[in-house]
């Protein structure tokens, strides 16, 4: 019998969740998988292309209610991402589905040259992102996804932070007219409160305003960052924003300029490496305008990561509670330090 | 495509050639696809898994109404749209290609969804025999006999010679037809530059269930006494004097062939 995992939250984000009534979602990948469903239940060209990956793609109930709707390609990746190309180029609406760290690394030439060169506006489904694998190790984790494939035209890049917004990009991925690339993790999160909005094609989702610190995060990690903020709040006298920024590519500049403008620091956290992610696409950003705010980029540094599960591998990595807070409070501190405040 | 090639100072000499009569049997006499065909989802598909011929490839287009063989003096010029390898840009074109190893599966799809939707169109993709060490291939060859596509002919260039040279000394994929049948497909071995052996083969009724492939036996260089089984004109563009001789070498050809048929 394996021992359960440890929690993803201490004691002390528990009780800030709490007491910011968040409730407890389920993990997006379900929740992927039952939009999928629904669209084609309602929609006889969507298809879901699979590489041995029904089961963990939570895609079952799909095959069982759909069997005509679901291809299997066996284990296959970058055989999966072709057919894909063929299926959309055909007319169907299809969402190839495959864990991350295969489907971005093993197939990246077909998702450049079959799917974004050729323009066919296949939905690719990364899942089980980032460490969602946690201890099964390095070959399994895709903390490189962002960044190959940010250096890819033609492909919209969406890391959803919960249950409402990956039913969102689900939607607009069945109405896309070019290729898409979801990213799900696997983890039962909270779902988030939304200041109006809900889930906007390629625009950021702000989760709390806030002045002093801004925190840019994505995916899972966007809890943390607004369990942080609200940890700074009550006990440091802080305000700081949390922006949910799904949409690695097309970037939303115009909120990542707003929260460098309005406030004293930006601080990003995703799953992913600390090169060529969200946070390094902010950083170019930000650079080239001109701006000026002390910046970290918070998510996995140049390594293999230590071994453990998803929580502990977070935790290890600064991207928690505490965490981010100590991130948050060193940087205010050193800012004022150098401005002489 | 000789004279394509030698105004662009670029492109798959040898590779094009072998190909020329596959394509050209397919567009004239197989795919029935033309500029008004391209926008019905029942048409039938042809895809250029090896890219790297795409002179071979335009110049069919050309004639069969795509666009003026003129504009095929930009190729490869600043801004045109006549890439060194296939683009979606060029009228016709179906998928870009020139990574090898790609249009098997892409194939795959556009069978697939053609059986789903029961609408009866047939898919075709020319391979390289180089191309074929590509693990890829057989990742799709596999799937296509999985799924039954009896709408997929692959066809592939067995010109027997790869940039670096022999395709058997390089690394062997030969035999290749055992390794088809070994993965559920019909083998049809013909002589590639035969139009009639290419042309049966293509529109014989295929094995119910089987996917095809057709084995085209073909020569690199074919036409040209000097490029013709010599690996180094693989993207040797002819200089002004092979240029002259290539094109009296076809001219003569020709004048034989209408002789013939008069």
């Amino acid at each position: 019998m394996s021992a359960p995992a440890p929690s993803m939250y201490s004691p002390a984000a528990q009780q800030r969740a709490a007491a910011l009534g968040l409730r407890t979602g389920r993990p997006n990948l379900e929740v992927f998988a039952e939009t999928v469903l629904e669209l084609g239940r309602q929609d006889s060209q969507v298809l879901v292309v699979t590489s041995d990956s029904r089961g963990s793609g939570k895609l079952v109930p799909f095959g069982q209610a759909l069997p005509k709707q679901i291809v299997e390609v066996g284990i296959a990746e970058q055989n999966l991402v072709g057919i894909a190309a063929g299926l959309g180029a055909a007319g169907k609406r299809v969402f190839a589905v495959s864990p991350a760290c295969f489907l971005t690394a093993r197939s990246l030439e077909q998702i450049k040259a079959d799917i974004a060169y050729s323009d066919h506006p296949v939905t690719l489904v990364g899942i089980s992102a980032g460490v969602s694998y946690g201890a099964l190790g390095s070959t399994h984790h895709s903390l490189h996804d962002l960044a190959a494939l940010r250096a890819i035209n033609n492909i919209d890049v969406v890391v959803p932070a919960d249950n409402t917004e990956t039913r969102g990009a689900v939607l607009a991925a069945h109405e896309a007219a070019h290729p898409v690339y979801l990213r799900f993790g696997k983890a039962p999160l909270y779902d988030l409160p939304d200041l109006g909005g809900g889930f906007q094609p390629r625009r950021a989702r702000v989760l709390r305003e806030g002045r002093d610190v801004a925190f840019i995060a994505n995916g899972e990690t966007a809890i943390h960052a607004l369990l942080a903020a609200a940890e700074l709040e009550a006990t440091a006298g802080l305000s700081c924003r949390v922006l949910s920024l799904h949409t690695v590519r097309p970037l939303d500049d115009e909120a990542v300029l707003r929260a460098a403008a309005d406030c004293r620091a930006v601080i990003t956290v995703e799953e992913h490496m600390v090169h060529g992610g969200l946070g390094e696409a902010c950083a170019g950003l930000l650079m080239q305008s001109g701006a000026r705010a002390p910046f970290r980029i918070v998510g996995i540094p140049d390594e293999y990561t230590v071994t453990g599960s998803q929580a502990d591998i977070f935790r290890h990595y600064g991207i928690s509670m505490e965490g981010l807070s100590r991130t948050a409070a060193d940087l205010v501190a050193t800012a004022a330090t150098r401005s002489g405040q | 495509m000789l004279r394509i090639i030698k105004h662009a100072g670029a492109g798959h000499t040898g590779g094009g050639l072998s190909a020329l009569d596959i394509l050209a049997v397919l567009y004239n006499r197989v795919l029935d696809v033309t500029p008004a065909s391209m926008g019905d989802v029942r048409r039938n598909r042809y895809v250029q898994s090896k890219g790297h011929c795409v002179e071979a490839l335009y110049v069919v287009l050309a004639e069969r109404g795509f666009f003026p063989v003129a504009e095929l003096d930009t190729l490869c010029q600043y801004q045109s749209h006549f890439v060194g390898h296939p683009t979606r840009k060029v009228p016709g074109v179906e998928q870009n290609t020139g990574a090898l190893g790609h249009g098997l599966s892409f194939c795959v799809g556009l069978a697939l969804a053609s059986k789903m939707d029961d609408i009866g169109s047939r898919v075709f993709t020319l391979l390289g025999d180089g191309e074929l060490t590509e693990g890829s291939n057989w990742e799709a060859a596999m799937t296509a006999s999985h799924y039954k596509l009896d709408n997929l002919v692959a066809i592939v260039d067995h010109n027997t010679l790869q940039i670096t040279g022999r395709t058997r000394d390089v690394c062997s994929n030969e035999p290749l037809d055992e390794k088809f049948r070994a993965f559920g497909w019909q083998v049809r071995d013909v002589d590639g530059h035969d139009l009639a052996a290419l042309t049966a083969a293509f529109l014989d009724p295929p094995t119910p269930g089987l996917p095809t492939v057709v084995i085209a036996n073909t020569t690199k260089g074919r036409g040209v006494s000097f490029m013709e089984d010599v690996a180094k004109w693989h993207h040797g563009v002819p200089d002004d004097a092979q240029y002259a001789k290539a094109l009296e070498e076809i001219d003569a050809a020709l004048a034989g062939l209408q002789e013939t048929a008069a």
